[in-house]
């Protein structure tokens, strides 16, 4: 690969780096466009963080991705969203089998008012898997994904809201991971645990990257540099800048992303 | 200094306050036990009232509150519920979802007498089930339904929303998420709900003297077919309950010992109450504690 990709030159890369990719995808909400007709792929193991300041579009963008959107009366979007040689954007599309795909945390730790084990076991069983033993197995190896089990193996029938902050939120990995997407969304899903469990996120991150797509969204700069390995720049609902993390950390090649990464603004 | 001294007049006021109401309560609730208990035993609440002679009970209507209750609910809560889900979870916001709100309040802000009034029209005369349980069960639902749907309503709205999207990410359908995610966490707040609206169903009298009736009549605990007019199970047949017995012998009564009964009966009223309201405080409690895996109730 080379050193640095624009978005155009990654979107005519080989056909397994494009399976995952945005195609002129814009969000509006009532006439109102959140975001505007970007096009933006998420290669193979790698995670791509989206940055920009608030109401730049990048937490609208991400949730349209597993047609979250469509829950909030008044949105509507343009464009496609290609998954496997799919357009999961157009109608007609069963957003259920869909969200299976594509699992999602967000900033606030939110887990269901069930034990640990039903937690996990919920999602699996809704979608067929039946049995004790399948279950107990997905619901151990989710939990060991999401680097949980060893803490909680011992009280799996005790409440999820019993759990520490860090704790919940692994869990709630852990749920999404029980449907085995092959893409996470992560809404800023450090921002409200303090370092230690945001070092175990990373580090998670970081691990799950080998198995499936991540795409995270964070205002933390460092934690972008940290874990991602391609950056996206969102301002005012635009694409500024995409590119190697390492290249738009270092040398961006718009002024105003630098600026926002140098914390000039934003 | 000043709003220290502020801060410690509006403690006093507001401790005072709720001691005062705490002291009316306890005041009323003492009053009527204590004057009730001593004519309360077991010949008293299991036998018929007796016209004009002493010593009758309040059987009969100590029976017909309880299955009027039972009768109230099994309408109530489903279309309260129900409602109560497509206002908070189905609905869009709009001109119609306003309406129906505006209806159900004014619903709940209607004189009782005035819906006894009505439902002695419409469901006794026109709909022809007569004086009958079933027909003050349906003109208590009148005032039940707006109490039910309102809480019904507040309880799913007031979970975190990002509980329905927690669902809707695992791709779970809105039906899954309402009935398994958002119901338990809404159901202490239903129960709450159900309490208040069973609180009514005992203590209506207005309503129910013109569509329950104000007699009872002769019922044969022996006799179990529902559909034989002296069967206690029979919902189509007349029955006074306890609040309207209450307001008959206090106004009416002609058996020497009317006072007592009226006392009794006023303290047998209260003690049902509170027994109804700590049951279905513990029975939901075993419910949520079981939905949610938590040891306490939040």
């Amino acid at each position: 690969m080379e050193a640095t990709l624009t978005a155009p030159q990654i979107l005519k890369a080989p056909k397994m780096e494009r399976d995952f990719r945005t195609e002129n995808l814009s969000i509006f909400y009532g006439t109102y466009e959140a975001v505007k007709g970007i096009s933006l792929p998420f290669p193979e193991k790698s995670v791509t963080a989206l940055i920009g300041p608030s109401g730049c579009g990048k937490s609208t963008f991400l949730r349209s991705l597993n047609r979250m959107n469509d829950e909030i009366s008044g949105s509507t979007s343009k464009g496609s969203i290609w998954i496997d040689g799919v357009d999961i954007n157009a109608p007609g599309t069963d957003v259920i089998k869909l969200r299976q795909k594509i699992g999602m945390v967000w900033q606030k730790p939110n887990p269901f008012y069930k034990s640990i084990y039903e937690n996990i076991a919920f999602g699996p069983k809704y979608h067929g898997v039946k049995g004790k033993k399948a279950l107990d197995e997905i619901v151990e190896s989710s939990l060991r994904r999401a680097a949980l089990w060893d803490e909680v193996k011992d009280r799996l029938k005790d409440s999820a809201l019993a759990l520490s902050g860090g704790q919940q939120q692994r869990l709630c990995i852990a749920r999404a991971l029980s449907v085995n997407p092959q893409i996470l969304l992560l809404d800023e899903p450090a921002s409200a645990l303090d370092p230690v469990s945001t070092g175990k996120v990373e580090e998670l991150i970081k691990e799950l990257k080998e198995q499936l797509r991540i795409v995270i969204v964070t205002h933390n700069m460092q934690q972008a540099a940290r874990v991602s390995d391609f950056t996206a720049y969102f301002y005012l609902g635009q694409l500024i800048e995409y590119g190697m993390t390492e290249k738009v950390f270092t040398n961006p090649e718009n002024t105003m992303t630098q600026e926002y990464i140098m914390g000039r603004f934003g | 200094m000043k709003a220290r001294a502020v801060d410690k007049i509006a403690t006093i006021v507001i401790v005072t306050l709720a001691l005062l109401i705490v002291a009316v309560l306890a005041g009323l609730l003492g009053y009527i036990l204590f004057r009730g208990m001593s004519h309360i035993s077991w010949d008293f609440l299991t036998s018929a009232p007796r016209k004009i002679r002493e010593g009758g009970g309040i059987g009969p209507q100590l029976f017909n509150s309880l299955f009027l209750l039972i009768l109230t609910l099994l309408i109530t809560v489903p279309l309260g519920l129900g409602a109560g889900i497509y206002m908070a979870e189905y609905a869009r916001p709009g001109r119609i979802t306003g309406f129906i709100r505006l209806i159900v309040e004014v619903l709940s802000s209607f004189p009782s007498i005035v819906v006894g009034l009505f439902g002695l029209l419409l469901i006794v005369n026109i709909f022809g089930l007569g004086f009958s349980l079933v027909s003050g069960a349906l003109a208590l639902t009148v005032f039940n339904l707006p109490l039910m749907v309102r809480i019904t309503e507040q309880a799913f709205r007031s979970v975190p929303a990002q509980q329905k999207e927690a669902g809707f990410a695992l791709g779970l359908s809105k039906w899954k998420i309402v009935t398994t995610v958002l119901f338990p966490v809404a159901l202490p707040a239903i129960i709450t709900g159900t309490i208040l609206s069973a609180g009514r169903v005992f203590g209506e009298a207005a309503a129910l003297m013109f569509t329950a009736g104000m007699s009872s009549p002769r019922l044969d605990f022996g006799n179990w077919n529902p559909l034989s007019p002296s069967s206690p199970l029979n919902p189509f047949r007349p029955a006074e309950t306890l609040a309207v017995h209450i307001w008959k012998i206090n106004s009416e009564g002609l058996a020497p010992d009317a006072a007592q009964i009226a006392a009794g009966a006023s303290a047998v009223l209260v003690i049902t109450v509170l027994i109804f309201n700590l049951v279905a405080r513990y029975v939901g409690r075993l419910i949520y504690r079981k939905l949610t895996a938590s040891r306490r109730m939040n």
